[in-house]
């Protein structure tokens, strides 16, 4: 049966504006429909505009181009019929769990017996009985997000957009939430009609949604669409289950990182330090490395697997792959991770051999770290500030990912001891004490 | 389903007919007080003449009444300035650009310097009336009192969690139930907070201008501050212990009915909560939450309010940014600057033409030389308070039990105000026949060396355990203690400390560095006694002289001193 969707988001682009006057793309013409009665899941890593999208859907920003529609209608401001949950739960602490329920029903101007009927309605609902009187200070984190769910549910909303909602919990509660939301879904008694999801946890995806709406990095843009046609309750050990989570992570390792970086320096030749680097600590490579290259793996294993015998999250673990990735470290294609020569060197050697190693590696393979030393090497003085390579990355980059990236060369610059940095005075040097 | 009348909402304690008639005789000394004390102020101005203030100590309650209200007063003034000023400030960037450095510029401005100016203007406001008296002096309080309010208000308005923004917006909160339900709330513990500082400050100038004379006018209004004048006048060193002590019952009873209950019922609005800190509390407060009588004279309140959020319901609209906006907005954020910068220019021409109408330009050079005493003075007395004060803040700050007591003494200490005590120092260095020059500008200090006190209190109870026990345990000790730990732990609540106490000094100096007994009278050098000076003679060009000078001199101390220490302490030794 094919009935109008709910909610229509047709060539939706977002900008950001950049220091220097430019914009900034971060999401590029998103389409999507969402239909009646199913959860649609947006996944990818943190930077790939999922959270932006979502807010784009529920009238919080404006697109720069591209249109959103509701019930046919365009979105222009918070329309009624679209209710929000927060990774944070965003409760507001001086309001009781009652009052944090109710004032979505206030604010539609509703008389107070009708309010007081629907939100204890909701609380009873949702399993928070008993708690009408607590502040959120009060409880622990799993009763503040039943909170947040309570009072997105009380206003009856068609859509329920939910950003991340499990994500600041514990393993077993957000497992306890996930099942708890699941089996009133299935059983038809919550008051709406279809589910948004933003997650990075691929498991989550697999066991909560009706399909995945696979989002990549830079700017943010839907890679693929994954269908999960089976029947709830899901069960994480079935065989079609592990295919689907599989697949997922080979649809995010698709594009391989080389040939974007390589794009990119394409566009700005001469420098190729115009790489947006992500903050991963050398424990976490070597870590990461250490762990690939013992026994079961013996320096090749799927990322799944390995994601899973860490505790680690997409979030977690693709940062630290790509990165090794870029430092020859490692290979990262079609879902798995394969060590190098060097990598497995690193894996064996002592500390000062890892040193020497890392410090080839970053300087060769690195353009900014290069870079920095080179202008080091040549200024007499063997100093620069800060503003000397963080103006120069702004050129290319917002100036949160240009301190994001010096940060992340900073860090990597001093574990191989190729340069110093003093941050009282935001100076780079040679100097090492 | 079960019935919504059994559902406890809220946290009502059992209420009992014993708080009921507390809270009622509470409610009916209060109106009683507020009959008497308000009823001199619609007499005509003649009266205070006929009724001179006198030294009988039967006066004193209703003189220490009439200080009170005009505080009052002059804190509902602060709070309607704080929610219109600082919200138009948060809500618009145009509007931000002049608020706040206007702002900061406000607080710069030595406050005593321009009573003299605003009693005429309110005067003529409403001639012949103690009306326009009272209101000029309130009027002085309030300028005391609302600027770091407002500052208070606006920046906590900025910093409002964006999430919880996002709620409200989502869940179609209009602006005035968001003000109300968020902002406000959310603003609520900081601004109680510089409530209570403003009112520790508010006493020295309600103090200060109920007895002032500009030229050949001179007021004094019923208050503790014109009972210490006359006492003065008399070299009567009783009266003036019977004032100090009236000045300490007054801040104890406004303490406990008013900000215990406010500071108490404001921990609920507290956005972060350190676990294991012990919540504040409040007879008062237990009181009206107790009593039946209070929550039934509040309901009807409570469902106004309810109502007025769903009338004035309407929903924020989303920002809407499209290329062509963003370049229009950057052509009028270009015209709106220029326009700015031109209003300013102007005004500082206009200021400049009257003084020097009367004033040569010498004058300006004398000016800036007693400023440069007067700073002398200044740097050197918190210099000296800094070094007594730290270490003994520190001590006290890491002994739990004592800082305990040490701190709410400290806070009342700043609070009380140290003009009342003037005459016992004046009275001292008549008999001694000290050099006014030097013994005068301790008094500069006296009130305001406490704010360094309390704040290096609080920031050495903030040093870890576990950095104490570190220190033990590597053996760390004495100077090297002192300059790895206990100094830079403190060092940003001190800088904090000292701006305030720097301020409030520079302030000070108008009443201190002129000041009498009897018939004799001791004048220091310095820029606030030429202010002070020009005021007695109703000399303006020479008043806005000297504010003016004075106001270049804490705005240049401030940025090219303070704020630079202010910084370095936020990022090198901020813990945590």
């Amino acid at each position: 049966m094919h009935t109008a969707p709910l909610l229509e988001v047709h060539g939706c682009c977002k900008t950001f504006p950049k220091t220097d006057g430019g914009e900034l793309l971060v999401l590029d013409s998103i389409d999507l429909a969402l239909r009646e009665g199913e959860i649609v899941g947006l996944l990818g890593r943190s930077g790939s505009g999922k959270s932006t999208l979502l807010r784009l859907i529920a009238g919080l920003t404006r697109p720069a181009s591209g249109s959103i529609t509701y019930l046919g209608k365009p979105v222009q401001q918070p329309p009624p019929g679209i209710a929000l949950v927060f990774q944070s739960f965003a409760l507001f602490p001086w309001l009781t769990v009652l009052e944090n329920v109710e004032l979505g029903l206030e604010a539609l101007g509703l008389p107070r017996a009708e309010i007081r009927r629907r939100s204890l309605a909701a609380i009873d609902l949702i399993g928070l009985d008993g708690f009408e009187s607590a502040y959120p200070r009060e409880l622990s984190g799993g009763m503040r997000q039943r909170v947040g769910f309570a009072r997105a549910v009380v206003v009856h909303p068609n859509v329920l957009l939910m950003d991340e909602p499990f994500s600041a919990l514990d393993v077993l509660t957000a497992e306890t939430l996930r099942t708890d939301f699941l089996d009133l879904w299935s059983e038809g008694k919550l008051p709406i009609k279809a589910v948004i999801l933003v997650t990075h946890n691929i498991e989550e995806a697999v066991l909560m949604c009706d399909r995945v709406l696979v989002f990549g990095t830079n700017p943010g843009r839907v890679l693929g669409e994954i269908k999960i046609d089976l029947p709830h309750p899901r069960d994480r050990l079935d065989p079609t289950f592990r295919e689907l989570v599989e697949r997922i992570y080979v649809e995010l390792t698709a594009k391989p990182t080389p040939e974007r970086v390589a794009a990119r320096a394409d566009r700005f030749p001469g420098t190729g330090i115009s790489t947006i680097l992500t903050r991963v600590s050398s424990n976490l490579l070597s870590g990461l490395l250490e762990a690939v290259a013992g026994p079961p793996y013996d320096g090749e294993a799927d990322l799944p697997v390995i994601a899973q015998a860490l505790h680690m999250e997409v979030d977690d673990l693709f940062p630290v792959a790509e990165t090794l990735q870029m430092l020859r470290f490692a290979e990262v294609a079609g879902g798995d991770i394969k060590l190098t020569l060097e990598g497995r060197a690193f894996a064996d050697a002592g500390l000062d051999e890892r040193k020497r190693l890392f410090a080839h590696h970053v300087r060769t393979y690195v353009p900014l770290a290069g870079h920095i030393r080179r202008v080091l090497d040549e200024r007499p003085t063997h100093g620069a500030p800060w503003t000397r390579f963080s103006d120069e990355l702004e050129d290319h980059m917002s100036p949160q990912a240009a301190e994001q990236t010096l940060r992340a060369v900073i860090s990597w610059g001093r574990y191989a001891e190729i340069f110093a940095y003093d941050d009282h005075r935001r100076m780079f040097s040679l100097e090492n004490p | 389903m079960r019935a919504a009348e059994r559902i406890p909402v809220g946290k009502r304690l059992p209420s009992s007919p014993f708080w009921d008639v507390v809270a009622a005789l509470l409610v009916l000394g209060l109106l009683v007080f507020f009959a008497e004390a308000s009823r001199g102020v619609v007499l005509p101005l003649s009266e205070l003449q006929a009724h001179p203030v006198s030294l009988d100590p039967m006066n004193l309650p209703l003189y220490a009444a009439r200080t009170a209200l005009r505080m009052l007063a002059a804190m509902g003034l602060s709070l309607v300035f704080t929610f219109t000023y600082a919200t138009w400030a948060a809500k618009s960037r145009r509007a931000e650009v002049v608020l706040i450095p206007l702002l900061d510029i406000l607080q710069s401005v030595p406050i005593l310097g321009f009573i003299s100016i605003t009693v005429v203007f309110f005067m003529s406001l409403a001639p012949d009336r103690v009306l326009g008296a009272e209101f000029a002096a309130i009027f002085a309080v309030f300028t005391s009192q609302a600027w770091n309010m407002a500052f208070s208000f606006y920046q906590s308005l900025r910093t409002v969690p964006e999430e919880l923004n996002e709620a409200a917006r989502s869940f179609r909160l209009g602006a005035w139930m968001t003000f109300w339900r968020l902002e406000a709330c959310f603003a609520m513990p900081a601004l109680i907070w510089n409530m209570m500082m403003s009112m520790s400050g508010g006493w020295f100038f309600v103090v200060a201008s109920e007895a002032i004379s500009v030229g050949d006018i001179t007021i004094t209004l019923p208050g503790i501050g014109s009972y210490i004048a006359v006492a003065i006048a008399q070299r009567d060193l009783g009266a003036v212990g019977l004032a100090i002590g009236a000045m300490l019952m007054v801040i104890l009873i406004y303490d406990q009915l008013l900000f215990r209950p406010l500071v108490a019922w404001a921990d609920r609005f507290r956005f972060e909560h350190e676990v294991g800190a012990a919540s504040p509390r409040s007879w008062v407060l237990a009181m009206l939450r107790r009593s039946r009588l209070v929550a039934w004279a509040v309901a009807p309140f409570a469902s106004a309010w309810r109502w007025s959020f769903r009338v004035l319901a309407r929903p924020h609209r989303a920002e809407a940014r499209t290329t062509f906006d963003v370049r229009t907005a950057r052509w009028i954020d270009w015209a709106w600057g220029a326009a700015v910068i031109a209003g300013a220019l102007f005004a500082f021409g206009k200021a400049a033409r009257f003084v020097m109408t009367e004033v040569a330009l010498a004058e300006v050079g004398r000016a800036t030389m007693l400023g440069l005493a007067t700073l002398t003075r200044v740097v050197v007395l918190i210099a000296i308070a800094s070094v007594i004060w730290v270490p003994i803040g520190i001590w006290i700050g890491l002994r739990p039990k004592l800082a305990r007591v040490g701190q709410p003494i400290a806070q009342f200490m700043a609070a009380f105000p140290a003009n009342v005590l003037f005459p016992i120092a004046v009275s001292a260095i008549v008999a001694f026949q000290l050099n006014p020059d030097i013994w005068l500008s301790p008094l500069m200090v006296l009130g305001t060396q406490w704010y360094i006190l309390f704040n290096v209190i609080a920031g050495a109870s903030t040093i870890p355990g576990e950095l104490r026990d570190l220190s033990r345990n590597l053996g760390v000790e004495g100077w090297l203690w002192w300059r790895k730990v206990a100094l830079p732990a403190v060092f940003p609540f001190y800088v904090t400390g000292a701006i305030t106490a720097s301020g409030g000094s520079w302030n000070a100096s108008i009443v201190a560095e002129v000041a009498s007994w009897g018939g004799d009278k001791l004048q220091a050098r310095g820029l606030g006694a030429y202010i002070a000076e020009a005021t007695a003679a109703g000399d303006y060009q020479r008043i806005v002289l000297g504010i003016m000078v004075m106001s270049a001199f804490v705005i240049l101390l401030n940025r090219a001193f303070w704020h630079p220490l202010y910084r370095i302490a936020e990022n090198r030794f901020r813990l945590g």
